[in-house]
């Protein structure tokens, strides 16, 4: 049996508030202002589609050994690299065994995610040992005042997929390809460029999706009233449901969108309503995930006894409840550089990334390794030729040693109101890891009315700069304090 | 056991610019300010000094890299000249060196000048700048008064002190510091100001405060050094001798091992402890008349009366609350307006501080001047509270 083994999700915290939207634009265009309920998901400035995908694969793994893992799978539209592979950053974040490991990046479509997760299916029934990670994970940028500002949001979904403890077992799919253009976003675009719903809805959705699903359920001989769960990513509302009632389906198995809580977050949004799915979904129910764009991808799963029996840290349920409201709708633009904001002087320095010394260091930047004396067992990071333990002072003594997974607690802290932070004031301080180590860090999503001196961290991979210059970006990582 | 320092180099002159936002001045002009004063002060002629040192932190943005800024500013006659950059010890380190040239017999006559200019960078602060290749990959986004705030953080956490009161120590500091300020004509912020006004001033870092956090200025200071012998034979009198000297830098162990607790400055207590003993001082509750300390903000200079073990450890707040280091307390400190009123050109700040020490060992500071000061403390610390350098010098009488 081949099929997914565990999920998990990621929903930046920031919520903004779609009304904040509305009140701002819809003296241009009123029609927004039916659109400015609920709220979505945006990322803060230090987030993009490389550092949710390494939180959702996190969430995904849990405390499973990670050298099995023998695929990573990334698909977005929205990557933050056409030509340095994203993949490979997720991995090495997620300290996978990267000799051996199969990477790749799919891209272009809605579906990428649903083709990623057919691809990582194959590499299952080819080799039953391999277990593939696929991550969907979504960062779209969007104009002012239109309607997809309204309804994209940010967010990543992971699986593990493979034949070891399957919590939901593959039974079929069925794969067409054709080149209908609902939105297309062109080479040297920011945007997406989109064509009448009523076209997308009455020639895309309602007839391309039954022909591929009654495709499916016949070679699956499944009737449709037998799915307990139908997932279509769309950001048109209705159609999920318009197309259960053509299919067939029961009304209650058609997967709630999360338009109003989520925002759609595009190539993610299918692995996202099948992580959200999962958390509900029973031993025996089958389960029909849809993605759409391009043609279309079915692909049909039943539950297994394991379903309930293994869940997600957080999974959208738990990122669902971890949410922030806001409703500084400039603070949305600014943080994703869709305004000509004045950043200041001190915004100006060079930020270079000096690639050799990056690569040398990727163990600790990009992993977060540190090292363990072998001698007398002392902790530090980064790792260094002679141990810090003043008793000790060893050299070449030092072991590595994972630390992405520590907690640890704030010894010292400041709010920095001088330097320069796209989210000013700049919160950083010393870290006294739980497990030995320290290291003064950069601290982000602070609540200021609960953060204190010895409050309790965790990590978590971030952008640290943004080199505007050459438009490059360093990652590492940064505490955030356990809620 | 090496005998050390104390007493065999003697102050022959001292100079010091006005500090301040000097936007008419190249640093050449600043240095040839300092000089001027210095060299008439010292009574002795430029071809006669054989060694110098330059002290500039942050090079690439104001003076220029390497010592030949110095050398052609004063048109030195083609002496060596050594810059050196450590951080905001860079001042004392150039004293240091010129000390130990003439100690060591190499020279009778060397120079120290520090000179820094911070003013052309278009905005307030220290300028924003790379902390290295390396470095930047994960060095935390802070700024200097970032840096120096968490030692509040960790302060108030040691002793559970009170925000309120720690807030108000700190603004005591400033006020301290303005009302000795006011009364130096070569300080860049000449104004008093009220416990209030510092209280209340916008946020920076917290718990700092605008004016908790010390001037940005542009300034030179220098000094002339040679033996006391030397100095005597050129009819000099009231000798001030360097009594000791001492660095110290971090080594990784307050940022990577885990017993430092974010509440003092370990470099100050180790530099001091050997600075004390390289004086001879025993008891310098007893003996240190004065000190200048590097109040680049005022939680430093709190935590630095414990380092210096001016202040028990706990004890800072209420001492200085009680104006233990008032200019007419106990332990008088920044008599002469401090980092906070002159400003901090870097590689300027250590030698400002000698030259405020040797105004008032030889009764020449005017308003400021204390009664009968025997020995003086100047200490400087550079770069962050978990990782730094540390110096202290002790400079005084000369009695032997």
């Amino acid at each position: 049996m081949i099929g997914i083994t565990a999920y998990g999700a990621y929903l930046p915290r920031m919520r903004l508030q779609k009304k904040s939207i509305a009140d701002a634009n819809g003296w241009f265009d009123a029609s927004l202002n039916g659109l400015g309920r609920g709220q979505k998901a945006v990322c803060n400035w230090d987030e993009d589609a490389i550092t949710m995908a390494v939180e959702a694969a996190s969430d995904c793994l849990g405390q499973d050994t990670r050298d099995s893992v023998g695929a990573l799978i990334f698909a977005s539209t929205s990557a933050p690299f056409l030509d340095r592979q994203n993949s490979v950053v997720v991995a090495e974040a997620l300290n996978l065994k990267t000799n051996g490991l199969r990477a790749a990046d799919v891209t272009a479509s809605q579906r990428a995610a649903t083709s990623a997760l057919l691809f990582g299916l194959d590499i299952a029934a080819g080799n039953s040992a391999a277990r593939s990670v696929v991550v969907g994970s979504e960062h779209r940028l969007t104009q002012c005042a239109t309607r997809e500002e309204m309804l994209y949001g940010d967010g990543a979904a992971a699986l593990s997929v493979g034949s070891e403890k399957v919590l939901a077992e593959f039974i079929a799919s069925h794969s067409h390809a054709d080149d209908f253009i609902d939105h297309y976003r062109a080479d040297g675009s920011k945007y997406d460029y989109g064509w009448e719903e009523r076209w997308v809805r009455d020639e895309g959705y309602m007839k391309i999706v039954p022909a591929a699903v009654n495709a499916l359920l016949t070679q699956a001989q499944v009737q449709a009233s037998d799915i307990a769960h139908f997932i279509l990513a769309t950001d048109q509302d209705r159609v999920p449901a318009m197309l259960g009632k053509e299919l067939g389906l029961k009304g209650d198995a058609v997967a709630d969108n999360l338009l109003g809580t989520v925002g759609i977050t595009g190539a993610a949004h299918p692995l996202l309503l099948l992580a959200h799915r999962l958390e509900q979904a029973a031993p025996g129910d089958l389960i029909l995930l849809v993605g759409f764009g391009q043609g279309c991808d079915a692909l049909l799963f039943r539950a297994t006894d394991a379903i309930q029996s293994k869940r997600p840290k957080y999974g959208v349920s738990g990122h669902l409840a971890r949410g922030r409201a806001e409703e500084n709708y400039n603070k949305f633009q600014s943080f994703n550089n869709l305004l000509e904001k004045g950043l200041g002087k001190r915004a100006e320095v060079d930020k270079q990334s000096y690639l050799s010394a990056m690569y040398r260091n990727k163990a600790f930047t990009t992993g977060f390794k540190g090292g363990k004396c072998s001698a007398c067992g002392t902790v530090q990071i980064p790792k260094h030729r002679y141990c810090v333990n003043p008793e000790c002072g060893a050299s070449e003594t030092q072991l590595e040693y994972p630390m992405s997974g520590a907690t640890g607690h704030i010894a010292t802290w400041t709010a920095d109101e001088l330097t320069f932070d796209f989210n000013p004031p700049a919160y950083f301080g010393m870290v006294v890891f739980d497990g030995g180590g320290r290291l003064m860090m950069d601290i982000t999503e602070v609540d200021p009315e609960a953060f204190a001196t010895g409050v309790e961290v965790d990590l978590h991979f971030r952008i640290k700069q943004i080199d505007s210059q050459r438009g490059f970006r360093k990652y590492f990582w940064k505490a955030i304090q356990v809620q | 056991m090496a005998s050390g320092i104390k007493d065999k180099v003697a102050i022959l002159g001292m100079g010091c610019s006005k500090f301040g936002e000097r936007w008419d001045c190249e640093p050449a002009d600043l240095m040839a300010e300092a000089f001027e004063e210095c060299i008439a002060d010292a009574g002795i002629d430029k071809s006669q000094i054989e060694a110098a040192w330059q002290a500039t932190a942050i090079d690439t943005f104001n003076v220029g890299p390497g010592a030949i800024p110095l050398s052609a500013a004063l048109r030195l006659p083609n002496i060596p000249v050594t810059k050196i950059e450590n951080y905001c010890a860079s001042g004392t380190e150039a004293f240091r060196a010129a000390t130990y040239a003439v100690a060591s017999g190499a020279c009778d006559f060397a120079l120290a000048l520090g000179v820094e200019k911070l003013k052309d960078m278009g905005y307030g602060g220290l300028p924003q700048r790379s902390r290295g290749v390396t470095n930047d990959l994960f060095f935390p986004n802070v700024s200097a008064p970032g840096a120096f705030a968490q030692l509040a953080a960790g302060y108030a956490a040691k002793y559970s002190t009170n925000k309120e009161d720690l807030k108000r120590a700190m603004a005591h500091i400033s006020v301290k510091s303005h009302a000795n300020g006011a009364k130096n004509a070569k300080a860049h912020l000449q104004r008093s100001i009220t416990e209030d006004q510092a209280m209340r001033a916008p946020m920076i870092a917290e718990p700092i405060g605008l004016f908790d956090c010390c001037g940005v200025s542009d300034g030179a200071a220098c000094a002339i050094v040679t033996t006391p012998e030397i100095a005597r034979s050129l009819g000099k009198h009231d000798l001030v001798s360097v009594k000791a000297i001492q660095l110290c830098v971090s080594n990784g162990n307050e940022s990577g091992f885990n017993d430092w607790d974010g509440s003092y400055i370990a470099t100050t207590r180790h530099a001091v402890k050997r600075a004390y003993a390289e004086a001879g001082i025993k008891n310098p509750r007893d003996e240190i008349s004065m000190t200048e300390v590097h109040d680049c903000f005022s939680i430093t200079e709190l935590v630095t009366m414990e380092d210096l073990g001016l202040s028990a450890d706990g004890r800072a707040v209420t001492d200085v609350l009680d104006g233990v280091f008032d200019a007419e307390g106990a332990f008088p400190c920044q008599i002469d307006g401090g980092l906070k009123c002159f400003g901090h050109p870097i590689g300027a700040s250590g030698l400002r501080m000698l030259y405020e020490m040797y105004l008032q060992f030889q009764g020449r500071a005017g308003a400021r001047q204390l009664k009968d000061p025997r020995l003086g403390l100047t200490h400087n610390l550079g770069g962050f509270p978990y990782q730094n350098v540390s110096s202290i010098s002790i400079v005084g009488r000369h009695e032997a």
